[in-house]
């Protein structure tokens, strides 16, 4: 692993979303330096505002930076990365298409399945198929969205983000609306999705339990200016079992981090008054 | 009789009970029939001069269908437009309300001018106003998409075109069809307004000609006639409506 090549690679990247903001020096991100490996599994924790979801537009090349530089699969960023399949805390499945045609929805946009989506349509239905009973989804193809619970309609936006087989899947706060059962029960699907397909994952998350238990590497980010401010590798065994959220390792570095949120909240505070 | 029939014909059981005591206060206090007629005296009316009024009441309805189409085909149109773009809404979203709190019936006298006494002035009436909540309806369908969705298909390089045919026009789908079921009967406020003045013909002519000859029961004759297309058009429209986008009335379903 860790001799693997790097997959994104920002280098002091900075962005403002308007000139105005620009030149009033006011940036939603700052300086971020970041290095992650092929296949790597890095979870982005921080307070509500700090900046997270200005960093997965980045990512994904949604927006453009306004200074720095970043490398995709060492490619600069140009434009909008069709290798990166996304999914949020809102599952936002479409109502009147069943969840197997919700699944297929990025296959009828992105190339190269855009154009021949209508005569491989059989071969991409056992495919969405296949990755719902993955999910845990088997034999729901054909139920609506509003049929299904929160967890299954998250699951399936989950199914619709991987459908495309991208090389980085970028979850934003994924697993937040759910309750607590559910969510580790997601916690394990995800876990498995990428012990077996090995892409890369970006998860941004408020949960530090969720962000230790999947991640390889978790960087904790710090409010107004939003940038990263500490790294921390975790080297817990794999494959991690939901036992290991109850051992004296796991609940330390979970400590570990607070510490730091606890320490940027504080500064915040103290700052402000 | 379980509660669910009663809410069934409710809306009957209300009719008949308002139509006998309309009649029974027609009876009893013996009111002339030039002031108010009752409703025995409206059907005997009716009666004798079905022909007559189902003439007009043919012409009432085309007239009033063939500008309600044209009001969705501009309202559709119109409401992509302003949906989709967002210095188009801002652009034509104000001169809109305003056209639409203009009173319809002020354009009559403007479209015999134009047009002459006829189809004309009616078929416009009716398109006049009854294409502005179609255009409100899919504009609000299209504008109303979740940024995260869009963030999804963008990445993956969807054009605006994709967005709005994938996701903006089946989302609006269920405001197309509500709005439909209000149009339509502004639609035929609006035939019967300009045929009251512009015409020879028609539900509206009918009003004005038995008004002024002092036939008051085949003048309401004439109103319960306009009344019962606009209803069974609307209810047409709700039919359709349910079948069509289900999935947006998905409570009803369960229970």
């Amino acid at each position: 692993m860790s001799d693997a090549p790097w997959f994104v690679d920002f280098s002091d990247v900075w962005l403002a979303y308007n000139d105005e903001l620009m030149k009033a020096s006011h940036f939603a991100v700052e300086a971020i330096d970041l290095k992650v490996r092929q296949g790597e599994f890095i979870a982005i924790v921080g307070p509500s505002g700090c900046g997270k979801s200005t960093f997965m537009k980045l990512t994904t090349g949604l927006k453009m930076p306004s200074k720095g530089k970043i490398l995709i699969d060492n490619q600069p960023v140009t434009g909008p990365l069709k290798i990166s399949g996304m999914a949020f805390q809102a599952p936002s499945l479409l109502p009147w298409r069943t969840t197997v045609d919700n699944v297929l929805l990025p296959l009828e946009i992105v190339e190269p399945y855009r154009s021949n989506f209508k005569a491989k349509r059989k071969e991409y239905v056992e495919r969405a198929q296949h990755l719902l009973e993955k999910v845990g989804l088997g034999g729901m193809g054909d139920k609506f969205p509003w049929q299904l619970s929160g967890g299954m309609q998250q699951r399936a936006s989950i199914c619709r983000a991987l459908i495309h087989e991208p090389k980085m899947l970028l979850l934003d706060e994924p697993f937040g609306a759910l309750d607590a059962f559910t969510r580790e029960e997601l916690w394990c699907i995800l876990r498995d999705l990428w012990t077996e397909q090995q892409f890369n994952v970006i998860l941004v998350t408020h949960d530090l339990r969720e962000s230790v238990f999947l991640a390889d590497t978790v960087y904790v980010m710090s409010k107004s200016p939003g940038r990263f401010v500490v790294k921390r590798e975790i080297d817990l065994p794999r494959p991690r079992d939901l036992e290991i959220t109850y051992t004296k390792e796991f609940t330390d570095i979970v400590h570990e981090l607070r510490g730091h949120i606890g320490a940027i909240r504080q500064t915040k505070a103290v700052t402000a008054a | 009789m379980n509660k669910k029939q009663v809410e069934m014909w409710s809306p009957w059981i209300l009719l008949v009970a308002v139509i006998a005591l309309w009649q029974i206060i027609c009876s009893v206090f013996n009111i002339s029939e030039f002031i108010f007629p009752s409703p025995w005296r409206i059907w005997t009316q009716f009666w004798e001069f079905k022909l007559i009024i189902a003439g007009h009441a043919w012409r009432t309805f085309w007239v009033t269908m063939a500008g309600f189409g044209i009001a969705i085909v501009v309202g559709v149109l119109l409401g992509f437009v302003i949906g989709s773009s967002r210095l188009a809404y801002a652009a034509v979203y104000p001169l809109m309300t305003a056209f639409n709190a203009l009173p319809k019936a002020a354009f009559v006298p403007i479209l015999v001018v134009w047009f002459g006494i006829g189809v004309g002035p009616a078929i416009l009436t009716a398109f006049l106003i009854s294409f502005f909540p179609i255009m409100v309806n899919i504009a609000t369908g299209l504008a109303t998409l979740e940024p995260e969705l869009e963030d999804v298909l963008r990445v993956l390089g969807a054009k605006r075109w994709d967005v709005l045919v994938k996701v903006g026009l089946p989302r609006s789908m269920p405001y197309f069809y509500g709005s439909l079921k209000v149009a339509i009967t502004l639609a035929f406020v609006g035939t019967t307004v300009s045929e009251m003045t512009a015409a020879n013909e028609g539900i509206g002519y009918l009003l004005i000609s038995a008004g002024s000859s002092m036939q008051m029961g085949l003048a309401f004759a004439g109103l319960v006639v306009v009344g019962a297309m606009a209803m069974v058009m609307y209810e047409l429209f709700s039919a359709i409506e349910n079948h069509t986008t289900a999935w947006a009335h998905r409570g009803s379903q369960n229970t």
